[in-house]
């Protein structure tokens, strides 16, 4: 498989403080084109803080940053913020937790979904802005695409605009889709209904996608490989089939454990 | 186009503030625009034999302690008036906006310097500013015009500032730079939009202050400078006869409350825009 992103021996330290907080420690992670890795772990475990650091999000001047960032020759770490914007929502996107806010309330739907467009690749036509931003919001599974295209956030649902925000980050057809707890804002059938999407996505474009989550059945239904995070570093990474039939951590088995099954009722749990 | 004629319609329909605002400075603005090339007299002759006549066919809103047409005068006074504040209003709203956009957004060094520059103005009275500015260039409107824009800089400068500080934290914003927006892009097309009703509104005080501040620079003697008029100046004239002939002041006083409540509603309505 080609490998399109390189992440080795990463380290994010906070400096606001006098003694220093070390969030993510020794990360590595190989991207393979068209593949899906989850990351997992607990509120705080530094899942979010790689993420954002592949984004190249972090630039704040209280922030100490080692390691490499590979993708596409460059190292995404030590770049200039030309480069390194010539790839944010073109080749890297990314898409976060919080729906309800993360689009511009004064702006029209399709002029969000063109932003990436009309910034990376400027010689596109308008008319042909317009026609890629509404079948992009139609491959979303937004079936009203024509209306919605002129709708602003506060007229869609929250599924609805968590779509809306695929779509603004895919319009680009990037080669990293990262997805920062994409679900969670969402009720369950909503999640089930955004991970199938990402799958259809993955699977029609052949975009990696970084899905990250603590939601670990998710996790299960989408990703091939996963890595395991607690405490900034990586306890277990492998075939998502492998960690979940052998867990070899016990912070990875305590996880498992940690997911509601249907098929128990309430006495075997209390048994087991 | 046809999409900003139907925006517009249904706003109207269903805001009654805007179409209040509409009509009262559409009505001001026609009787100014009508003002500019006929008046029923002409707003500098005086009549020594109708002086401070009451409301009549001959002189609708009656005439001063000079013989001089009320209405006529008020035609022509509210152009200058307009002109002053709409004028007050670019220049501080303009320069204000950009240097609050770019402190706002930058922060650092730049917002540092920039603020206690703008704290030194805020300190400086802005009449005068304005009595340093005419008597350096000399009275008339436009050096009014120039000196009462400096000094309306500070506010919004401080009002776009904490409504960018608001902004660029906003989830939104973050997801734009992850797009790749450039700085510019970020700070005028991306945040800018989303403060604009509270700038609609202090564009709209803003305008009512440059009203009031025009009155009280040309009753000081700084603005337009006799015979001509401006409603300010009329008002101050107009005071030592409030009692023996309160049409003096009563029409310069009307034209300017309404010519405040018309902008005043338009920024009410501007900001329940739909």
């Amino acid at each position: 498989m080609e490998i399109i992103l390189d992440v080795t021996d990463l380290h994010i330290e906070f400096h606001d403080s006098d003694t220093p907080f070390v969030a993510v420690e020794d990360f590595d992670l190989m991207l393979g084109k068209g593949e899906i890795v989850g990351i997992v772990g607990e509120s705080g475990s530094g899942k979010s803080m790689s993420a954002l650091a592949i984004a190249g999000l972090l630039n704040r001047k209280s922030l100490k940053k080692s390691g490499r960032i590979m993708f596409d020759g460059n190292d995404l770490l030590t770049c200039d913020r030309k480069t390194l914007r010539s790839y944010q929502g073109d080749e890297i996107s990314i898409i976060f937790q919080e729906p309800m806010t993360s689009l511009n309330p004064v702006k029209r739907i399709g002029w969000q979904v063109e932003e990436p467009l009309f910034i990376h690749h400027p010689e596109v036509s308008k008319e042909n802005r317009k026609f890629m931003a509404i079948e992009m919001l139609r491959s979303v599974g937004l079936e009203n695409a024509d209306d919605v295209y002129y709708m602003y956030p506060h007229e869609l649902s929250g599924g609805m605009r968590q779509r809306v925000m695929i779509a603004a980050a895919m319009i680009g057809d990037p080669k990293i889709l990262i997805a920062d707890e994409p679900t969670t804002a969402l009720d369950v059938t909503v999640q089930a209904q955004i991970v199938e999407l990402l799958k259809k996505l993955n699977k029609e474009r052949k975009t990696s996608i970084i899905f990250i989550s603590h939601d670990l059945s998710l996790v299960n239904q989408l990703c091939q490989r996963v890595i395991v995070m607690q405490e900034g570093k990586i306890v277990e990474s492998g075939r998502t089939s492998d960690i979940f039939t052998r867990p070899r951590d016990p912070y990875t088995k305590k996880l498992i454990a940690a997911i509601p099954r249907i098929d128990l009722s309430r006495d075997d749990k209390d048994n087991e | 186009m046809s999409k900003v004629r139907k925006d517009l319609k249904r706003n109207i329909k269903s805001n009654p503030y805007l179409l209040a605002g509409l009509i009262i400075t559409g009505l001001i603005l026609i009787m100014t625009i009508v003002g500019i090339f006929w008046t029923p007299y002409e707003p500098t002759a005086m009549n020594a034999s109708e002086k401070l006549k009451g409301v009549s066919l001959r002189h609708l809103m009656g005439t001063d302690n000079m013989g001089r047409d009320i209405f006529s005068r008020v035609m022509y006074g509210s152009r200058i008036t307009l002109l002053i504040a709409i004028g007050t209003v670019a220049i501080g709203a303009g320069v204000g906006t950009i240097i609050g956009a770019l402190t706002g957004y930058f922060g650092g060094m730049l917002d540092e310097v920039m603020m206690r520059i703008i704290d030194a103005l805020f300190a400086f009275p802005s009449i005068l500013l304005a009595l340093v500015i005419v008597s350096v260039f000399g009275t008339g409107w436009i050096q009014l015009l120039v000196s009462l824009g400096i000094a309306f800089v500070p506010s919004f400068a401080r009002i776009v500032r904490g409504e960018v500080l608001r902004c660029k934290n906003m989830d939104y914003v973050e997801n734009a730079r992850l797009q790749g927006v450039s700085d510019f892009r970020m700070i005028f097309v991306h945040i800018v939009p989303n403060i604009k009703g509270v700038m609609a509104s202090s564009i709209m005080i803003g305008f009512n202050n440059a009203v009031l501040a025009e009155a009280g620079l040309s009753y000081l003697g700084v603005g337009s400078q006799p015979p001509y008029a401006s409603l300010g100046k009329m008002l101050s004239d107009a005071q030592q006869y409030m009692f023996t002939m309160p049409s003096y002041v009563l029409f310069p006083g009307a034209v300017i409350v309404l010519m405040v409540l018309g902008f005043a509603f338009l920024g009410e309505g501007i900001s329940r825009w739909k």
